[in-house]
């Protein structure tokens, strides 16, 4: 797998970002959200530079990391697909959906494309009910779908 | 600011800004006539929402259109634009109110913008093609607060959301904003301010209902040399968007009531716990807490006063059981979200230990009302029992999706009918859905029960944060148990065995029932597990994931029995125990039967077709395919 993500730079960024919350109670969960947002995920080489730095014993942050599902171990696709299942999507029938968005991409839900160009996930609610059912292309949301949109939406990408 | 004068002379500067949205709301408390007046020479303000619904569908594009046009028009002295937070009817969006009128526009396209300036905004004749439909009503345009949606309502803690710009202090301000804050600091002791919350009758709206003084006491009583106030923002209730809607569309109102509790409990410091999913509500809170530091609203010596106050942003990641309060806290220190056994209770040793008051974002938005107007006016709303108004996030088979705001009391009919317009297509009601996950469904034998939280408790679901899914006649309750269960086993942290393998097992009960292979015995494990995991499990979100297994058990067991005993799903939902069926509308035109992948459906061109139903994978293809609705499931 690409290790690109891993350079020095990234690794100066995180120490900077290390010793900006020294004073800070409780610092690590802000510290991962920003690493997260350096490196694109937060592997192991990653959380063992936050262990040494911060003091803290890799096995609790990762424990912390494995943890929260908004955090990742390995580097998300080009395009995240997030297909939202909460209830209000869920009763106009995202289930379908993503069925849909499967087919024609050949990706599994939690799973990344092998040309690393999509990653598709079930999402909770994104707070976007009066649209429903949505889904999420990293940020940009399209709403009030059926199967039949879901071709020329994924043919912008 | 240094001193209460300094805030009334903003105020009173402030109000010429926000006076021609005030008129037409009727918001006429403050001030004298005099203080009406409006801005030199502005004659008209356009609301934009940018809610994250209406920016979802591309409000920000119209925003910068709108900008444009008024360029293109010169009209930028007599006309501002005004980027507010969820007006909550986000089924509407997007949205753009024009005041002195008070006009409604919805489901506004980029393209719509030119018409508007051109035609309203330039010659003063109202668009009415692109008017929402419900505010023409006996061929009068009515302005927006008179539209049905929202006449009904009354937003108190959604006072000034798709009213004010969020990202404005003075707007806030101008409304009463720190008021309540000042009168708390300088003609209050933090014991009078807690008896005001105690006897308004206030009870926490995160969930559980807990009365709010009775909390705030406990925290001030603890005797420890730092404490912390905190706020729950997590929001983890799939439906719910109450908590973010304020975050977005009235931050301070947040800021002004945990200053008021830090006050009133002896604490300097407020976390602010938002979920990682809501960027603009974080990126809000975040501005309108530097504007409050930056007029020292926040920070030392508040009003000259010798008390202290500033607040922090935390980030969950992802984890719904970081919603309970112990949980909360453990994810605040930087470890993983699981609860803890309590007591201690958060309000003796909390965060790092401290004694920690703990409020959900709604319950914070009541307070800076309360303290102005005091605990009798707010006493006066609502039931016996449940004082005030509640917001709900009104989903699933409804006309009118959105978020509103009524008193408590108001019946379930009330809500559905008049505030949600009723089911679309016609269709009939079958439940409603409150609590989310820890919630149940209640059938239409209770449409006029009043909402409170006793009344909700008693009919086996809960108020929780004010999540309400409607359901018509197409939905499966086992479906939705099932639904609701796959949530739970998600989200379960693992910690105590009966919420952790407990809830697997009822998952795989449910899935075996609806894929046609229960048997009748299978429903009554199911009863006796949910019974097992609510009275064992260490923490609410086990004690109540059995509750929509429960409850649609209670009112709906004769769909569970349908599904075990005759194989059917009565609902047409559940795909295992459906057959494809083709009527007598068929043409013939073949295309279902290229459509199917298995070759199931046999026929002659201009003749009736059929569906070998052994054959068949109920992929459903043949049924998009057919331009006739021939085809039909059962
Ligand atoms: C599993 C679980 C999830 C919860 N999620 C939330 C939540 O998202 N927001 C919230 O305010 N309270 C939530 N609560 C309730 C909190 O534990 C706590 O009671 C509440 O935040 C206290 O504030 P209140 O008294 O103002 O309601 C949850 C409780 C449980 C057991
Ligand atoms: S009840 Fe469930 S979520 Fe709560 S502590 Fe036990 S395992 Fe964790
Ligand atoms: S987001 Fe615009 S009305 Fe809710």
């Amino acid at each position: 797998m690409d290790k690109s993500y891993l350079s020095d730079e990234n690794f100066k960024k995180l120490d900077k970002l290390i010793q900006s919350n020294k004073e800070r109670k409780g610092a690590l969960m802000p510290v991962l959200h920003e690493a997260q947002h350096i490196f694109g995920c937060l592997s192991l080489e990653v959380q063992q530079r936050i262990s040494e730095k911060m003091k803290i014993p890799l096995s609790e942050i990762y424990g912390v990391v494995t943890f929260y599902s908004q955090f990742t171990l390995q580097p998300k696709g080009k395009y995240t697909i997030g297909v939202c299942l909460g209830t209000a999507c869920y009763v106009r029938g995202s289930q379908a959906i993503i069925d849909k968005i499967s087919e024609i991409t050949g990706v599994e839900v939690g799973k990344t494309s092998k040309d690393g160009k999509f990653t598709l996930e079930a999402t909770r609610c994104i707070g976007a009910c009066g649209l429903a059912p949505v889904i999420s292309i990293n940020d940009e949301v399209y709403g009030k779908l059926t199967p039949d949109d879901i071709p020329g939406i994924l043919e912008k990408y | 600011m240094k001193s209460i004068a300094e805030l009334e002379k903003i105020q009173r500067e402030s109000l010429t800004k926000v006076n021609i949205r005030r008129i037409k709301q009727g918001k006429n408390t403050i001030g004298s006539e005099e203080s009406f007046n409006t801005e030199d020479g502005v004659r008209s303000h356009v609301l934009v929402c940018a809610g994250t619904g209406c920016t979802s569908s591309k409000s920000l594009e119209i925003l910068k259109k709108l900008e444009k046009e008024i360029e293109k028009y010169n009209l930028k002295d007599e006309i501002k634009i005004v980027k507010t937070g969820c007006f909550g009817f986000c089924e509407a969006g997007p949205i753009i109110v024009v005041y002195p009128e008070g006009t409604f526009y919805s489901h506004i396209k980029v393209e719509d913008v030119e018409k508007i300036t051109e035609e309203h905004l330039l010659n003063g004749n109202i668009v009415k093609d692109l008017l929402f439909k419900g505010s023409i009503k006996e061929d009068e345009i009515v302005p927006i607060n008179e539209v049905d949606f929202y006449k009904k309502q009354k937003r108190m803690a959604l006072r000034n959301c798709g009213l004010i710009n969020p990202e404005d202090v003075k707007e806030y301000i101008a409304l009463d904003g720190y008021k309540a804050l000042a009168k708390a600091l300088s003609e209050m002791t933090p014991e009078e301010v807690i008896e005001e919350v105690k006897n308004s009758g206030l009870r926490g709206r995160g969930g559980g209902g807990f009365p709010t003084g009775l909390k705030w006491g406990f925290t001030a009583n603890a005797v420890d040399d730092e404490k912390y106030v905190a706020c729950n923002a997590d929001e983890g209730d799939p439906g719910a968007f109450m908590d973010r809607s304020i975050l977005e569309g009235d931050p301070h109102s947040l800021i002004e009531a945990m200053a008021i509790a830090g006050y009133a409990v002896g604490a300097e410091l407020g976390y602010v716990y938002v979920r990682a999913e809501y960027p603009i509500a974080v990126e809000r809170l975040q501005i309108a807490i530097d504007q409050a530091r930056e007029i020292e609203l926040l920070g030392k010596n508040i009003f000259g006063t010798d008390f202290n106050f500033d607040m922090e942003i935390r980030l969950g990641a992802g984890a719904f059981v970081c919603g309970e309060e112990t949980a909360l806290i453990n994810s605040i220190e930087g470890k993983r979200g699981m609860p803890r056994p309590r007591p201690p209770f958060p309000a003796n040793k909390g965060i790092f230990n401290k004694p920690t008051l703990l409020n959900n974002v709604e319950t914070y938005a009541n307070v800076p009302e309360i303290i102005l107007k005091g605990a009798e006016w707010f006493a006066n709303i609502g039931t016996e029992r449940s004082k005030g108004t509640k917001v709900f996030a009104l989903g699933g088979k409804i006309n009118n999706t959105g978020l509103l705001e009524v008193p408590m009391g108001t019946t379930l009919r009330d809500v559905i009918y008049e505030v949600g317009g009723g089911i679309p297509k016609n269709k009939d009601f079958k439940a409603v859905q409150t609590g989310g996950p820890s919630g149940g469904c209640i059938p239409s034998d209770y449409l006029d029960t009043a909402i409170d939280y006793d009344n909700l408790i008693e009919l086996g679901s809960m108020m929780g944060s004010g999540g309400m899914i409607v359901m018509d006649e197409d939905n499966c309750m086992v479906d939705i148990a099932r639904f609701f269960l796959d949530f739970t086993v998600e989200e379960s942290c693992g910690k105590c065995t009966p919420c952790r393998e407990g809830t697997k097992r009822m998952l795989e009960l449910l899935d075996k029932i609806t894929s046609g292979e229960g048997e009748m015995e299978d429903i009554d494990k199911l009863e006796s597990l949910a019974n097992t995991i609510k009275s064992s499990s260490l923490c609410g979100l086990g004690q109540t994931a059995p509750n929509p297994v429960l409850s649609t058990l209670k009112y709906f067991r004769h769909e569970y029995e349908a599904h075990v005993k005759e194989k059917t799903c009565p609902a047409g939902n559940c795909q295992d125990l459906l057959t494809y069926f083709i009527t007598d509308g068929c043409k013939g035109c073949t295309l279902c039967a290229k459509a199917c992948p298995v070759n199931a459906i046999s026929g002659k061109t201009k003749t009736q077709h059929i569906i070998n139903t052994e054959i068949c994978i109920k992929c459903g293809a043949c049924m998009e395919k057919c331009p006739f609705d021939a085809i039909i499931k059962k």
